[in-house]
Order: C-alpha cells, then structure tokens, then sequence
C-alpha cells in the first residue's frame, strides 16, 4: 500500500477535507479545512477531487517521507519547502520519489499550510469525512512524529499550471459581514464592530478570540441556546467577540452580532495573534 | 414568529415558545425541501442554512407562512427507552426542592415522557422536554469542571444525558450506560430532534 510517512510534525498536523457538514442537528460541527481554498487548490494541482483530505500544517515544521513516487503540493501562506536539500517551491506540484523527504519551513506570514498528496490521504471517514475536529474529539488523532498514513489510488493527472500566485495576507483585516441575527441586541454595533480588533492567542480551529473595546449591549436578558454557523460573531457578557471557524459548537447562548461572509473565512483562518481585523457592514 | 437574517446563506427563525419550534422544525423536516444544508433547532428558534446557490429559504418561508403550526405532522419518531442507575450525587438535593421523597423524586423523572427539543454542547447531546414541574429546577450554583460520560440530570426546563466526560452545571439524577453517541454506528446519535423518550429505574 502507498504510505506517506510523517518524519516531523511540527506544531500541529491535522489530516482535513472540506469537513462533515449536515450534522448539525445531532450536535456535530461541520469541521474541515480552515483555509478551504487553498486545500482544494492543493488537491487541484495534484490531481485530486477538491474534496480529497490533504494535512493542515500550523506554522510549518512538517515533514513527510513518501515510501512510493507521488504528486505533492503545498498550498496556503508562502512558504519554503525542501525535497531533500532542494529548495523547491510551494504552490506548485512537485514529484516525489520513493524515500524523498519533503519539508515545509516556517511561513513568514500566516499560520495554516496545505500539504496534498496524488491519492489523498485515505484513512477511515468518520461521518463522511476524514477531518479532525478538535472540539469533538472525531476524526483522525492529530498527526504524530513516525504514523504513516495511507494513500487512496491516484485518479487525475496534475493540474498543468506554471506558476500559482499565493495569496497575499494583510497585516490588518476588513472583513465584510452581514449584521444579526442578534444586531439589536447591541448599541452602536456598527461602530463598534468596526474598531481596530487584534487577535488574541487564544485562537484555535474553534474560534477565532479577539480583543479591543467590548461591544456594549442593549439588551442584557438570557439567550436560549440557538443554532450558530461557520463566520458567526458570537458575544459573551465580556462584550470581546470570538469568531466562530470550522470545529464550533452548534448552538451556544450567547448573541451573534454578525455573520462573516463566507470569502474571508479563509484570510481569518490566516490570521495570526496580533494581526489586527476590523468589520464592515455590507 | 420572526425571520432574522444570519450571514449570506442561512436564516434564524424567532419562535415564541418551544412547541412553535418544535412544530415548525417538524412541518419543515416532513416537507423534505431541497438544498437545506442544516436544519438547527434551538430551545427558541430555527436555524436554516441553505446550500449556496439554492432556494431553499425562500421555500422554508413560504411553507412556514401558510403552515398550520397548531397541527404540525407528526413525523415518525424513534422510541428510545434509557435505563438509569439512580444514583445521581444531587438525586436529595433535587427530591428536596422538589418537596418529595428521592423515590418520588425518581417516579417523577421516570413516569415522564420526553421529546428531543434540540441538541449542541456535544455531539449526541440532546435537550429533552417534558420535565414534570417540580424538577424544573436551576442548574448548580457552581458548575462541576467534570461530569461522567452518560450521567442523566435535569437542568431548567430540560433533561438530558452528557455523552462524554465534560464539564456541566446540571443537576445530577444517575447514569446510564447507554452508549449517546457512536460515529461508526449507523445512528450516530441517539437522541435526534423529535425522537420520543423514557427512562427506566434500574
């Protein structure tokens, strides 16, 4: 069987697909990759279904051994990547022999790199999907130092582009977002919403933690818990919002102010601890 | 009823009390519309999320505005019965705020019937309705920072079973050994919204 082996994880792997949506309803987050974008380019440049479960790499560090010739790219923020001691690019297919050792570096802006593989990786789907979703606990363990993970039968051919741009990622966000459903829960939600936030360390796959002024409520009564989505501004009595990405809760009791709209989900889920996000009504 | 917006794809629907929710979740689940990406109930609202692209909200809203809510369809609900060892830490302090004996206090959580309102907190999580008045009770002054996977307790208007090892605030009552929520199993969860259930002293 092909098996790519993970020589380093750095500081944490996680096998992704576009997730498990639809479960919702039985308390199950839709999970998947963060940056979606840039998984599905990476499956696209290998040969794969956009849908194909790739590795999320936070902050560099992995390294992969392939233990039969492969298709490998690496998508997300740029970053430096090795075969070998031969610096090759990211963004780009790259043909891996058997026993080749491929390494990403540290990105210099952003957190969360791609690595698909000709094949996709094909361990068990749990729910339909082969994400790892760190609220729940489902899907595959994160990834250790030395597991080696099976890979499914390659079944496209590379894509041919030459040269795919990386995205470029902003010191400071504006992210565009509808207001409510809870707007009139809030005084001046506008303005409030739309000073400088940073992004606080405490940021994971479950939300995104942000700090400046807290948003001031107009309405203090309990919330019966409702459903929420991927991109919801959820605010807690601090009045500091989190962003809600992939692995939230299905329902939380406290108001979302605003919805993230879906096309800058993908530059949040970039976003380091300190890069500063401010939002607009749109 | 009250639609609210909820980003570019989905919409939260306000509902005036539970039984609204619970019967317009039902009218929409039997109408089987296409391109519904989740269907989220809450203890007050609806949450529609619609495939990009599809029209499914504005057929949730058309069906919902002509939809006769006090004779919602009846569905066809899974029956589940969960047996419980009754040996919560708080089964006194919850018999003694209801005013009655611990074996009165059991009689009443178990003579009730229940319906799945909702789930969230974790996966195969459900909140239950159908709670007899006197063990509507408030949560735990202080929550516990862990809670046994399959402890049954009773919290507000609800009750329901923790199906991992979590923190909680919820008013202990026993255990099951049921298993709540199992990704190989072809039911994942056991409780789904509308499924019927009770409980059984054991």
């Amino acid at each position: 069987m092909r098996v790519l082996e993970i020589v380093h994880t750095g500081p944490l792997a996680l096998v992704q697909d576009l997730g498990r949506p639809g479960y919702a309803h039985l308390g199950v987050p839709p999970s998947g990759a963060l940056d979606a974008d840039a998984l599905r380019l990476g499956n696209r440049l290998v040969g794969n279904p956009e849908d194909a479960a790739g590795i999320e790499a936070l902050l560099g560090g992995l390294a992969v051994r392939a233990t039969a010739p492969c298709t490998v790219a690496v998508t997300g923020p740029l970053v430096p990547v090795r075969v070998d001691d031969r610096h090759v690019g990211s963004h780009a297919a790259v043909s891996l022999r058997a026993g080749q050792t491929l390494a990403l570096d540290r990105p210099t802006a952003g957190l969360r790199c791609y690595l698909a593989v000709s094949g996709g990786i094909a361990l068990e789907p749990v729910l339909g999907s082969r994400s790892r979703d760190v609220l729940s606990g489902i899907g595959p363990e994160p990834l250790e130092d030395g597991v080696s993970l099976p890979l499914g039968p390659v079944t496209g051919v590379p894509a041919g582009a030459d040269v795919v741009v990386a995205p470029a990622l902003p010191e400071r966000l504006v992210v565009p977002v509808v207001l409510g459903p809870r707007d009139d829960w809030f005084t001046d939600l506008v303005e409030g919403l739309g000073a400088w936030w940073t992004v606080t360390p405490e940021s994971n796959r479950v939300g995104l933690r942000l700090d400046g002024p807290p948003l001031r409520r107009a309405n203090t009564a309990e919330l019966p818990s409702e459903g929420l989505l991927t991109g919801a501004i959820q605010v807690p009595p601090s009045g500091l919002p989190v962003v809600f990405l992939a692995d939230h809760p299905t329902t939380g009791g406290y108001p979302v102010a605003a919805v993230v709209r879906r096309g800058s989900l993908g530059a949040l889920a970039q976003a380091r601890p300190g890069t500063s996000v401010r939002f607009r009504s749109s | 009823m009250l639609w609210r917006p909820c980003g570019e794809h989905a919409a939260l629907l306000d509902c005036d009390s539970l039984a609204l929710m619970t019967a317009a979740r039902a009218t929409v689940e039997a109408a089987g519309i296409d391109g519904i990406a989740e269907l989220v109930p809450g203890a007050r609202s609806l949450l529609v999320v619609a495939e990009p692209g599809s029209r499914a909200l504005s057929a949730v809203r058309e069906l919902l505005d002509g939809a006769d809510l006090t004779h919602p369809p009846a569905g066809s609900p899974h029956e589940v019965t969960l047996d419980v060892h009754y040996d919560g830490e708080d089964l006194s302090l919850v018999a003694r705020d209801a005013g009655v004996s611990v074996a009165e206090a059991v009689a009443l959580h178990t003579e009730a019937e229940y319906t799945v309102a909702f789930t969230g907190f974790a996966p195969g999580f459900g909140y239950l309705t159908g709670l007899p008045d006197a063990l509507r009770q408030p949560r735990l002054e202080s929550p516990r920072t862990k809670v046994p996977a399959g402890a049954v307790g009773i919290g507000g208007e609800f009750t329901g079973v923790y199906p991992r090892e979590s923190p909680g605030g919820w008013r202990l009552l026993g255990h099951t050994d049921a298993t709540l929520f199992d990704p190989a199993a072809e039911r994942p969860a056991l409780f789904a919204p509308g499924d019927r259930v009770r409980f059984r002293s054991v």
